[in-house]
């Protein structure tokens, strides 16, 4: 937060007795062991990860440098490549539907219905769910055998099939299905909350100019949503990068290797298969990966911010 | 007011003392495996009950996850904090490995003092000693090239069991005809690779097993046989169900014993399910080689390997190895389990027919140097390779590799890449 001149003054020109001073370094000792956490376990072992990736590690650290050869072995895997383009369908898929539902619903919501204190937390009740116990359900809900496509067959449409998470190339869309049912009560809520902080005096002025519903919203609510927007984002893109244990009870990797994400990737190649220098090597592609989004994206909407 | 209380304070502590060091005399183990299923679990229960009429308490550390995977995930987070288990489950090469890494102990004073070295096969005890010490105990062997078949309907199409390949196809297109499900398969990676590892030695002969996926010849792994293996594998898919995806070994065999599907190709610990529901061999169900894999026995063994686990524990850890090479525990362990003793000096009278030939093809094997380390579970190649095959084996059979060439090559390239 950049300071006024009213600000700056008072302060340079005030004796500085102890107390002052106090007060001026208390924040920073206080703030001092937790920054000093932060920077060791998380900063201090991404350079470790970025580190072991160009060692020669297997089953544990081993710290022999070999250069690059972990990234060539890396992107010659095919199934990371299939993980790559997993990640981008449900990535997209995933904060797009979840964000669209979560404000469509956060509009309906924020219309003074009747039964508002009612639908609320029933639509932000998946959230309390645990990722393995959605994928465990819809896995069971999904399947043709036992789940929607027997049911319905069963009611008399006999040939209805749905049989898209045994299916290579349509099981990613079930994970999409499952994840988005779980995340957009949140979204939903984060936007309630921000429409609900939008002064009333601004849309009572748009309607008496004449501005249609759909214009009311889309012209004057929406954007002054950016930062509900920004929040979403950002709770969306890691949940999706983190996407492992949803994978793993949905489809267990899918049919085959259909359903692989970089996160069981980088699992299987550090734990299960012993090649912890190619799991580092995949670690440090999705660090990247995140960076080129969330910087330039958190850079642009803090400016935003500053200047308005 | 302190005077009052020393006494107090003294006694409560004296008693404390006293039941830590009573607590502390009472030896127990903490075993890490996969053994959750049905007859796995009845299997290792002969062994819990056998420490524990010694005085050893049994601390029960299963993972699931039919290949031990999760197991071995586990297994890393505890040794590399330095508080691994007394014991673990282990399979081949993984045993190896973890050797390599200097944390595990050492049997030889009891293998001397019990003789294992002249009981136990030398295929095992490649994977038992590490630089010549004995670094784990094994517990069975089995076998992965077994036909699990429900004898009901091979009765009602009137087919015998098939002894090659083309007699399995034309068995599996009556069985279909007559309307039952005729493979049962589960669609996980390492099941993919049993079934595939057999189609291999079924098609092409033992000893290009050998070559292939024991030593990883580039040029035999390129070679026309190898892309007709593939091919043979991939004829498979359309005599089993749609839902196959994902289905775990014991529900397959499931729809075996439930008359819903009339064979499976699995190893030996799918016998273990059919004798824990009451099955009976040559009754309600038949056992028999992957047809054209008579005379092979492709192996895996169960070994607990010991964990450096320190002077207190030794006694108690000790004591574990020597039960379960222990010959009434090897019979009473393998006769639930489904697999065959680990020691060649044992009896085969208490078992059923489907062990006897089991035992008695393994001898048979290792005299004729046909016994060798299924890929598939972990002895034919370390974890790295083993789960580059599983990769380019599962994307064949989901359909994500074209054609059984570009397979052969795939497979090549992957396992060059993992070496």
């Amino acid at each position: 937060m950049t300071l006024s001149q009213a600000e700056v003054a008072p302060v340079a020109t005030a004796p500085r007795g102890l107390r002052a001073y106090a007060q001026d370094w208390l924040p920073r000792l206080v703030l001092a062991p937790s920054f000093a956490v932060i920077l060791l376990f998380v900063y201090g072992f991404i350079v470790f990860t970025a580190y072991l990736s160009t060692t020669n590690s297997t089953i544990l650290p081993r710290f022999d440098f070999v250069g690059l050869v972990n990234y060539q072995k890396l992107f010659a895997q095919p199934s990371w490549w299939t993980a790559l383009k997993n990640l981008m369908i449900f990535g997209v898929l995933y904060i797009g539907i979840c964000t669209g539902i979560g404000l469509l619903l956060a509009i309906f919501l924020d219309q003074k219905i009747r039964g508002e204190g009612v639908l609320r937390p029933i639509y932000l009740y998946p959230m309390a769910l645990s990722f393995i116990v959605t994928g465990t359900a819809w896995k069971w809900f999904l399947d043709p055998g036992i789940g929607l496509e027997q049911v319905v067959q069963n009611w008399g449409w006999e040939t209805f099939t749905f049989d898209w998470i045994k299916n290579s190339r349509m099981a990613i869309y079930t994970v999409v299905i499952a994840a988005v049912w779980q995340s957009s009560g949140f979204v939903m809520a984060m936007f309630l909350a921000g429409l609900r902080g939008i002064d009333t005096e601004i849309m009572r002025a748009a309607q008496i100019d004449g501005a249609s519903a759909l214009k009311l919203y889309r012209r004057i609510v929406i954007p002054m949503l950016r930062p509900a927007f920004l929040s979403a984002f950002v709770v969306l893109a890691h949940l999706a990068i983190k996407s492992y244990d949803l994978v793993i009870a949905l489809t267990g990797g899918g049919p085959g290797r259909a359903t692989e994400l970089p996160a069981t990737f980088m699992y299987s190649y550090t734990f299960t298969r012993n090649q912890m220098g190619v799991g580092a090597a995949s670690a440090v592609i999705m660090l990247a990966m995140v960076a080129s989004i969330m910087i330039p994206y958190l850079y642009t909407e803090l400016k935003h911010e500053a200047r308005s | 007011m302190h005077k009052r209380f020393l006494p107090l304070i003294g006694s409560v502590a004296g008693l404390a003392m006293m039941a830590g060091a009573a607590v502390a005399q009472d030896e127990s183990v903490e075993v890490l495996h996969w053994w959750t299923s049905g007859g796995e679990a009845a299997a290792l229960n002969v062994l819990k009950e056998n420490l524990e009429a010694e005085g050893v308490t049994w601390q029960d550390m299963p993972v699931a996850g039919g290949g031990g995977t999760e197991a071995m995930t586990v297994l890393r987070s505890r040794a590399t904090s330095g508080n691994p288990p007394t014991a673990a489950q282990m399979l081949g090469y993984d045993i190896l490995d973890w050797a390599e890494l200097g944390v595990v102990g050492n049997l030889d004073d009891l293998a001397a003092e019990e003789g294992w070295d002249d009981v136990i096969p030398a295929a095992l005890q490649n994977f038992s000693k590490y630089d010549g010490h004995w670094i784990a105990a094994p517990v069975n062997v089995h076998s992965t090239n077994w036909m699990w078949a429900n004898k009901a309907i091979f009765d009602e199409v009137g087919i015998a069991l098939p002894t090659s390949f083309d007699e399995l196809l034309a068995a599996l297109d009556k069985i279909k005809a007559a309307g039952y499900t005729p493979i049962a398969y589960g669609g996980q990676p390492w099941q993919d690779a049993t079934v595939f590892e057999a189609v291999v030695v079924s098609t092409a002969g033992p000893e290009f097993y050998q070559t292939t996926l024991n030593e990883f010849d580039q040029e035999a792994l390129t070679s026309d046989t190898m892309k007709q293996a593939f091919e043979s594998y991939g004829k498979l898919k359309d005599y089993t169900d749609a839902n196959t995806a994902g289905r775990d070994w014991n529900l397959a065999t499931a729809m075996v014993m439930n008359k819903e599907a009339a064979m499976q190709f699995m190893g030996d610990w799918a016998k273990g399910e059919f004798i824990n529901a009451g099955k009976v061999p040559n009754q309600d169900f038949l056992c028999a080689r992957f047809p054209g894999t008579q005379g092979t026995v492709l192996f895996n063994s169960d070994q607990f390997v010991m964990f450096q686990v320190g002077d207190e524990a030794r006694d108690a850890q000790l004591k574990l190895a020597s039960a379960i090479e222990e010959p009434s525990f090897q019979i009473a362990f393998n006769k639930v389990k489904g697999s065959v003793p680990a020691r060649t000096d044992i009896d085969d009278s208490e078992f059923d027919d489907c062990a006897k030939k089991g035992m008695a093809d393994l001898a048979a094997a290792n005299e004729g140097g046909t016994l060798y380390g299924s890929l598939a579970h972990g002895h034919g190649a370390p974890a790295a390779v083993k789960n580059a095959v599983y990769d380019v084996v599962t994307r064949f059979w989901n359909g994500d590799i074209d054609s059984a060439d570009a397979a052969a090559e795939e497979l090549a390239t992957a396992v060059a890449a993992a070496q």
